[in-house]
């Protein structure tokens, strides 16, 4: 049985205050967001290197973008949903389409803040940073992953997205995993199917394939943490392979990691099934985020059932 | 450089802003020529910012955040040898990165600009960069008057506000139009210098198309220690050219032929009473 870790975002703040000591050169800039992405620590052991802009979004990301034009290593942070919405405009032109080196960290993201409602959710963050230029977007599934991107982004030297959830997160891969952003981790291999997880879904994809074992069914387990520039390749390798293929995002059905995996399949003249999970365009049912992935169809128990389906077994 | 030879300057300038636009058909006409003694200034005598310096983040830095004016900072960065007049020439072709907003594909460039509301929160991170490296630099950043209505703008003030950025000085083109009409029409934005004062600015009001004031001003900025500068140049729209100035419809209108070359020998006229 794997073991539960940490949230991702202890993982983040901890990596990156760990990586600060060393490197005076990184600047994180907050918005009121200090408490939320567990900087507390960060703010108290380096007060030099934390920049407080107050509850304005469009602000953070433009002086992330006047630091980093300076020469600084910066980590904006903010709520997933107001950093990629509010401040659309100020990512798309300060930082994506003037190319600074400004990793933007999206906290609670997905749908991490459950009864908050819609205003604080953002499952809308892969299809509208997806459409702009220059923008690499990641969304680490473990601890593991949580720390690796944080190691990267550093000498990334390019417009990073990076999204976290704040529920502990199950260990996926053993010790000696490699993880580059833009390259997928083949997580396991099976012969029946394959599931595509990125972010917080992919241990419920894996807890599916335990399940789908004990009917004989075997997946091929894909942790597609990067949605943008997206791995084909290995995409492209395992869906002529498998029987099936299954996509699973804390993100709306539109504009994400499902619809990037149709676009390939249809453009590669792929002749796979395809089912996509994600959250449907309708008013979102109020609750957890455990809740309402169960909900939308990706509880382990479903996400094997779904999987049965699509093999007709 | 002397004042005569800014002034003089700030007239060739103005020529060459009307030729590229006529050249081009495409610029805006109005806000280039009400902010290019602001530019002229700043780049001939103000700033520490040369070609040879630029790479180097060791110097001053302009965002020029109303962005649509980019033909004046074009002319302004072309004289001081950033590219060639044939670079320049360019400008809204196919291809070109000449556009109608600054991007830094232009050699000169700090940063891509364009959709307003923007530049002063990447000036004031700039800014608070010099901070942390202890540099003595400055960063000036042009805000237009109609500008002034982005919400965006009022959050950058309180940051620069809060980390004393003396080293901040922001400069607005106060030529009170917008493409719709008069600013206090459209959406009234005065007072601006309360306004300013009040996010903890210090404020200096200008004649921005006087070279002797401009020189003037900006040999007393930062006003005080530890408060952000705001210049609030008042400036005529088209300025320099009598039958541009302060018509709205001149905000991106191109000349015809006739009125280029009017506008040109009225130029000229102003550049022989220097002789």
């Amino acid at each position: 049985m794997n073991k539960i870790g940490k949230p991702n975002l202890e993982v983040f703040s901890e990596t990156l205050l760990k990586e600060a000591r060393k490197n005076k050169n990184i600047i994180v800039v907050t918005s009121d967001s200090r408490g939320s992405g567990k900087l507390v620590p960060f703010g108290k052991e380096l007060p030099n290197q934390i920049i407080e802009v107050g509850i304005a979004e469009q602000n953070l990301v433009g002086v992330s973008s006047g630091l980093a034009a300076g020469g600084k290593i910066v980590f904006g942070v903010s709520p997933a949903s107001f950093l990629t919405a509010r401040a659309l405009e100020q990512i798309k032109n300060d930082v994506a389409y003037s190319d600074l080196n400004v990793s933007l960290i999206g906290i609670s993201a997905g749908i991490s803040y459950g009864q908050l409602g819609s205003t604080h959710h953002s499952i809308h963050d892969f299809a509208t940073l997806r459409a702009i230029n220059n923008m690499t977007i990641v969304a680490p599934a473990d601890n593991f992953e949580a720390a690796e991107v944080i190691k990267q982004a550093i000498s990334y030297n390019h417009p990073l997205y990076i999204r976290y959830g704040k529920k502990p997160m199950m260990d996926i891969h053993p010790p000696g995993t490699k993880f580059k952003i833009g390259k997928s981790i083949v997580v396991k291999k099976g012969e029946d199917l394959t599931i595509v997880a990125t972010g917080e879904t992919l241990q419920r994809a894996y807890l599916a394939s335990e399940i789908l074992k004990k009917s004989n069914i075997y997946c091929s387990i894909i942790s597609m943490h990067t949605i943008k520039p997206f791995d084909k390749e290995t995409f492209i390798e395992f869906s002529q392979n498998s029987k099936a293929i299954l996509t699973v995002e804390e993100h709306s059905i539109f504009g994400g990691l499902g619809e990037c995996c149709a676009s390939l399949i249809a453009q590669n003249n792929i002749n796979v099934k395809l089912k996509i999970l994600g959250i449907p365009d309708e008013y979102m049912i109020n609750g957890s985020q455990a809740d309402v992935l169960d909900h939308y169809d990706m509880s382990p128990e479903k996400i094997a059932e779904i999987s049965k389906d699509l093999l007709n077994k | 450089m002397n004042e005569k030879n800014l002034k003089k300057k700030s007239l060739e300038y103005r020529k060459t802003i009307l030729e590229i636009i006529f050249q081009s058909g495409a610029g805006h006409t109005g806000g280039s020529l009400s902010c290019i003694d602001i530019l002229n200034v700043l780049y001939n005598s103000v700033m520490d910012i040369s070609p040879k310096n630029f790479p180097n983040l060791d110097r001053d830095h302009f965002i020029q955040s109303k962005g649509h004016s980019v033909e004046a900072l074009f002319t302004v960065l072309c004289d001081c040898g950033f590219y060639s007049k044939k670079d320049l020439n360019t400008l809204n072709q196919f291809n070109s990165h000449f556009i109608g907003h600054p991007t830094k594909k232009v050699p000169g460039i700090e940063h891509n600009t364009g959709a307003l509301g923007h530049g002063l929160s990447v000036a004031v991170g700039l800014a608070i960069c010099k901070k942390i490296d202890q540099k003595n630099n400055k960063v000036f950043s042009l805000l237009g008057d109609g500008e002034l209505s982005e919400g965006s703008v009022w959050e950058a003030c309180t940051t620069a506000s809060k980390y004393n950025l003396d080293n901040l000085i922001v400069i607005v083109d106060r030529n009170d139009l917008q493409i719709t009409g008069k600013t206090e029409d459209v959406n009234p934005i005065e007072p601006i210098d309360k306004k300013f004062k009040s996010f903890g600015f210090e404020t200096i009001s200008t004649n921005g198309n006087n070279i002797s004031d401009l020189l003037y001003v900006f040999q007393h900025v930062p006003v005080k220690e530890n408060k952000p500068t705001v210049i609030i140049a008042k400036t005529t729209k088209g300025s320099g050219v009598s039958f541009i100035e302060n018509q709205i419809n001149w905000h991106h209108k191109v000349p015809s032929k006739d009125e280029y070359e009017s506008a040109i020998s009225e130029l000229n006229e102003k550049l022989n009473s220097y002789e």
